[in-house]
């Protein structure tokens, strides 16, 4: 019996993502009285993979197979379900990102494993086993029972602090033939960003509404973003009137996400809106309508122009990071 | 070629959810019941698709598990375009029950391409489209942003993590669709309203399903302390804050 996780790599690195996928599963695995396994699929430096341990997980299992160079769900999902069964996994745990949602059902469906999707703290118990998550699009959550024997659980980002330990695990590699006809899709084209922060993995973000009145008053949002290391992002009416790319659309239709800090600016505050964004820790508000119904999600807000605020807002902190 | 659009009914996405029976149940008095923002969109471009003569799409049917109350939104899926509707006439406990009734249609009624909203605004689940996928061991493609025709073969635009990639998979297929699928959902006009209403909606029964996971309750999101207002000729009142009380820059 153990608990699985499963992460991803990005170019052979693993990221803040998957640090907190092992923190949360060794926890887990905790109050299983078992200890965490993690699964990574590709080719891995052996240093790299030793990083897996820190955050508690007792064993790496690094599969290496020249079938999975693509994320083909079926074939990928074949995998980690024989290596799930192989190690006894009661628990097989996935990040609630792209990759995340795509194989988790898959895998529930191979192992006959009910789902928690998107929890974002640790389980309520796990005999009977209750998960917390969001419902309604953040205006609520649920607690939800997994019946089956084997659970699966996706965990929202940013949603678990990175627990570092001084355990060290043992690695595992396993090279793996996998059935060629099972790998059906096929990669045309890949158009990544490349130098920009994620907006799913950002600590901070800053993001503009439509009272920003036009993308050419773009630059005090920039400005402060590029000053706190921040991801932009932006509202729905924003990325309709093609002001900012729709990859920064925030919001129950767009991107989901939890950073510590959120600066809503010009935004308004429709429920659509802080869908997306509810869950941050902290929401700063800056808008000209003291009305708007931003300021009852936000702890810090200020009534006023943004044209007028930011530059201000800037050249504060300026001074006081110099301090 | 035909195309299946999973629907979910879900309330509007404007609604202040209240929940009754011990926060067992959501309080449905007043709710206004819309397509699944996501399956609207799905929809939309299935229909797009269709209009384009050249893709050889013969028709474009919806699917919805749920009982007889949510025959409004079939409706309205069918008038915005949809040539025909199936309800499978059954509670939609949860995602695998759903999913393997969907997959029991698809298994009677050969469908090229199923299209799946990546979530529900209501459980915001994610997991009935793999899970479709799943039971009838074929291809899935997530976060699907772009669905077209070229030569016969559909080209997929997915999201990764900080880009984009184009992909193909054969058919038959289930694409989970996000934002970006189509620009707005198409609205019902008044003759397409007229013709839902003539438009079968098959019933089917469903199959004995065990689900896997129940809500044993609802909570309401904590609410936030009051907002604390700065000057705006003072930012630097704000800075400090941050850096002091929330200590997060």
């Amino acid at each position: 019996m153990s608990v699985l996780v499963f992460t991803e790599n990005w170019d052979g690195k693993f990221k803040k993502l998957s640090f907190e996928l092992i923190s949360y599963a060794s926890k887990v695995a905790e109050m299983l009285n078992t200890s965490s396994t993690v699964l990574s699929i590709g080719k891995i430096e052996n240093g790299e993979l030793e990083k897996l341990g820190k955050y508690g997980a007792k064993k790496v299992i690094s599969v290496v197979s020249d079938g999975l160079t693509v994320l083909d769900n079926q074939a990928y999902t074949t995998v980690i379900a024989e290596i799930a069964q192989k190690e006894g996994a009661k628990v097989v745990i996935l990040s609630n990102n792209n990759t995340g949602k795509a194989l988790a059902p898959r895998i529930s469906v191979k192992l006959k494993a009910g789902i928690g999707s998107g929890v974002s703290k640790l389980p309520l118990s796990v005999s009977p086993f209750i998960v917390y998550k969001r419902a309604f699009s953040g205006n609520a959550y649920a607690n939800i029972l997994i019946k089956s024997d084997v659970k699966i659980l996706t965990l929202a980002q940013n949603s678990f602090d990175v627990v570092e330990t001084s355990n060290a695990a043992t690695i595992e590699n396993i090279s793996i033939q996998v059935d060629g006809s099972l790998v059906k899709t096929e990669i045309k084209d890949v158009q990544k960003q490349s130098g920009k922060i994620l907006l799913t993995d950002a600590d901070i973000v800053v993001s503009g509404g439509r009272g920003m009145k036009s993308s050419d008053n773009w630059k005090p949002i920039l400005d402060l973003a590029e000053l706190l290391g921040a991801a932009t992002a932006c509202s729905r009416p924003v990325s309709d009137e093609g002001w900012r790319p729709h990859e920064e659309h925030t919001g129950q239709t767009g991107k989901i996400i939890a950073p510590n800090l959120y600066f809503a600016i010009g935004i308004s505050g429709a429920t659509q809106h802080l869908a997306g964004v509810s869950s941050s820790k902290y929401i700063v508000a800056i808008n000209s309508d003291k009305n708007a119904p931003i300021f009852e999600s936000a702890q810090y807000g200020i009534v006023g122009d943004a044209q007028k605020v930011l530059p201000k807002l800037v050249e504060a902190i300026k001074e006081i990071k110099h301090k | 070629m035909k195309i299946l659009v999973c629907i979910s009914n879900v309330p509007d996405t404007t609604t202040k959810v209240k929940f009754i029976e011990d926060s067992k149940k959501l309080d449905i008095t007043g709710i206004q019941w819309v397509i699944n923002p996501w399956d609207e969109l799905s929809l939309t471009r299935a229909l797009e698709l269709k209009d384009e003569v050249a893709n050889g799409i013969k028709s474009v049917t919806v699917v919805h598990v749920g009982p007889a109350s949510s025959e409004p939104t079939i409706r309205k899926a069918l008038a915005i375009g949809a040539d025909d509707a199936i309800r499978v006439n059954a509670e939609p406990t949860d995602a695998y029950y759903v999913a393997a009734q969907i997959a029991e249609i698809i298994k009677n009624e050969k469908f090229d391409i199923i299209l799946c909203g990546i979530e529900s605004s209501d459980y915001n689940g994610s997991n009935v489209g793999g899970m479709i996928a799943e039971f009838l061991n074929i291809s899935s493609v997530s976060a699907v942003s772009g669905l077209k025709f070229e030569g016969g073969q559909a080209i997929i635009n997915r999201e990764i993590d900080g880009g984009k990639e184009i992909v193909t998979v054969p058919t038959p297929f289930v694409a989970i669709v996000q934002k970006g699928i189509a620009k707005e959902p198409r609205i019902a006009a008044m003759r397409g309203i007229m013709m839902a209403r003539t438009k079968p909606i098959k019933l089917v029964e469903p199959v004995s399903v065990d689900n896997l996971t129940e809500v044993i309750n609802f909570e309401m999101p904590k609410p936030r302390a009051a907002c604390k207002f700065v000057d705006p000729e003072n930012p630097k009142q704000l800075a400090e804050l941050l850096q002091n009380e929330a200590k997060i820059i």
